[in-house]
């Protein structure tokens, strides 16, 4: 069962007075919920939300479905998101993002067997001066090797 | 060479907070304007010839003028979506300057009647975000923002609202749905924002980087401001360049400066092989050729016609070791995926575009297939809500007509003219 948390709620109760309409609060409480389900949304948090909101759940779902950011099923400890657009592309993050799901076994957008990771293919990320880049998590690694990627990926557990 | 006015002070780390922006002049700007008619802060944009930094290149001044008197709230919302692929000059701004561009939002703020605006960031520059919210405080506690600012007797609310990963949030009108809490999908225009905007109220939609030029030209003047740049393109712009040279990063020029000056001067040349082609804008503006590369100077007229665009600013250089049909497809994949759906011949029309290049590098496609793609580019223009389906349909209609050939070999032998056989990945 799922159970907004109490910071969660208060997070929450705080950002519908914040803006000009409640229903700008959708955003950043989908952002909360998500950081208290380890980094995804379910249907369950939804209603829980539209509850605490007073904002029916298909107005919510429909924000939440539109933006990429918000997970709509489980993802690993560690959401490893490769940028593939121009400049990375043409550093070579595509064979990267090939030979991390090799050495982990992985899925595109799957979580991995372990629970560590999720791997992903996004669009730019605004950081092409250092591709090629990733992001994992909240946090931006850049000018990566292909030995400093996979470095990264083994120091995190 | 570069002019920095906009980035004097980016190499100071302690730039970043209150005290060490103040300590190079920040908030004196400020100060001047209160001193001015918000009119005459208006008439000095306008006379300055700052245009739009966000890709359309519209006049500051004439935009901040459509706003009707009709006594009903106005706002500010500043652009820091920055979703253009390519573009990382918006972020450097803000992690850099916060306070600069919390100074020039205020100002413009003044000058157009503003008491409320949002910093609409995207979900994915957390760091940015958090550098924005710091200084925002910093600036309550200073009495920077809130009631009577400075004692002028202004008030001013500013705040961050960040995205949520959507690149069609940086269209203005799909900005403001995301802002009231829906869907990011654009609005028809008109009504333009300037007259029905958010909440239905007038809104001045400006980028990070329009709001922070707003401070040399109060501070020195609009003709001060003119002695860089073009008639047309007056002042400096940052350019933000990557892909094939040495030394990639955010580059502050005046308008007007040469391209190959560009990348051979302050980016230090040219990586990996020979000068093949750009993307001067950002991937919706369509590419140039080497050739075209040693005549462009970065100015608005130049580039448009050269049949591109300026756009945000946002460079990639390639060498000749690179494939057009690859670029196309990394572009086209980008558009198919962001676009909002709402319209048919870009929801349909890049899902096309898409699946036609695909075809060209998995050995499924024919040749007439080329003319194919430029049919269904044409389709796609003008005809939609938003200009989404545009900046998908021109970078097609550069890069096939310029690169025929490379997708003619791919076609009839299978592999890539340039790369070889090794197909990279692209298949994907
Ligand atoms: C699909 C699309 C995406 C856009 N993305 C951005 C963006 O990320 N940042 C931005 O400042 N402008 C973007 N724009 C332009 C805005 O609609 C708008 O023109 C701009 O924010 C106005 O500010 P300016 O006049 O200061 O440039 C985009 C436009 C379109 C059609
Ligand atoms: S042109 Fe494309 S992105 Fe713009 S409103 Fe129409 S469907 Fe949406």
């Amino acid at each position: 069962m799922f159970e907004l948390s109490n910071e969660t709620k208060e997070f929450i109760k705080k950002e519908l007075g914040r803006y000009e309409t409640k229903e700008s609060a959708i955003i950043p409480s989908l952002y909360k919920v998500q950081e208290q389900n380890d980094g995804w949304v379910s249907d369950e948090a939804i209603h829980a939300m539209s509850e605490i909101m007073d904002i029916p759940v298909a107005r919510i779902n429909e924000v939440f479905h539109f933006y990429t950011m918000f997970n709509k099923k489980p993802v690993g400890k560690y959401h490893v998101q490769v940028c593939c657009n121009v400049a990375c592309c043409m550093a070579g993050t595509r064979e990267l993002f090939e030979t991390f799901l090799d050495e982990h076994n992985a899925k595109e957008g799957e979580v991995t067997n372990d629970g560590r990771f999720t791997f992903t293919r996004v669009e730019c990320l605004g950081s092409c001066d250092t591709a090629p880049m990733m992001q994992i998590n909240e946090d931006y690694h850049e000018n990566l090797t292909p030995e400093s990627a996979r470095q990264l990926l083994k120091e995190l557990r | 060479m570069e002019v920095k006015i906009l980035t004097e002070h980016y190499s100071d780390d302690n730039y970043r907070s209150l005290d060490g922006y103040k300590a190079k002049g920040g908030y004196e700007t400020l100060k001047k304007a209160f001193s001015m008619k918000p009119e005459d802060i208006v008439a000095e944009v306008k006379a300055s010839g700052l245009r739009g930094r966000g890709g359309a290149g519209f006049p500051t001044g004439v935009k901040w003028g459509f706003l009707p008197n009709n006594g009903e709230p106005r706002y500010l919302l500043c652009n820091a979506d920055e979703g253009e692929p390519c573009t990382f000059k918006d972020r450097m701004m803000m992690e850099k300057a916060p306070h600069q561009l919390i100074e020039g939002m205020i100002i413009s703020a003044f000058a157009i009647g503003s008491h409320k605006s949002y910093i609409y960031i995207r979900g994915e520059y957390v760091y940015a975000a958090k550098v924005l919210e710091k200084a925002i405080k910093e600036a309550y506690d200073a009495g920077l923002l809130g009631k009577n600012i400075m004692g002028s007797g202004f008030d001013h609310d500013l705040d961050v609202y960040r995205g949520a990963g959507a690149y069609i949030c940086g269209e203005e009108t799909g900005m403001i749905s995301s802002l009231e809490g829906k869907k990011g999908q654009p609005k028809l225009k008109p009504p333009f924002p300037a007259v029905q905007g958010y909440l239905a109220k007038p809104t001045i939609v400006n980028n990070v980087e329009t709001l922070a030029a707003v401070i040399p030209i109060i501070r020195d003047g609009a003709a001060a401001y003119r002695k860089n740049g073009t008639e047309k393109s007056a002042g400096t712009k940052l350019f933000s360049v990557a892909g094939d040279v040495n030394k990639p990063g955010n580059y502050e020029v005046p308008l007007g400066y040469k391209m190959i000056d560009l990348i051979n001067n302050e980016c230090g040349g040219v990586k990996g092989g020979k000068l093949k082609a750009a993307i001067p804008g950002g991937t919706s503006a369509p590419i140039i050729t080497a050739e075209e590369i040693e005549k462009a100077t970065l100015d608005y007229e130049c580039l448009a016609e050269m049949g591109t665009m300026l756009g945000s600013g946002s460079i990639v250089i390639m060498n000749d070791t690179r494939c057009m049909v690859d670029m196309m497809k990394v572009i086209s994949h980008f558009y198919h995926h962001e676009s909002c759906g709402q319209c048919t011949p870009c929801r349909e029309g890049t899902g096309w575009l898409h699946k036609l290049v695909t075809s060209v590098i998995t050995g499924q496609a024919k040749l007439t297939d080329i003319d194919l793609l430029c049919e269904v580019a044409n389709k796609m223009k003008g005809r939609t809500i938003c200009a989404l389906s545009d900046a998908a349909a021109l970078p097609v209609l550069g890069i096939v007509p310029k690169f025929r050939d490379e997708f003619e070999f791919y076609i009839k032998e299978g592999y890539s003219k340039v790369r070889g056989k090794s197909h990279g990945q692209m298949h994907h």
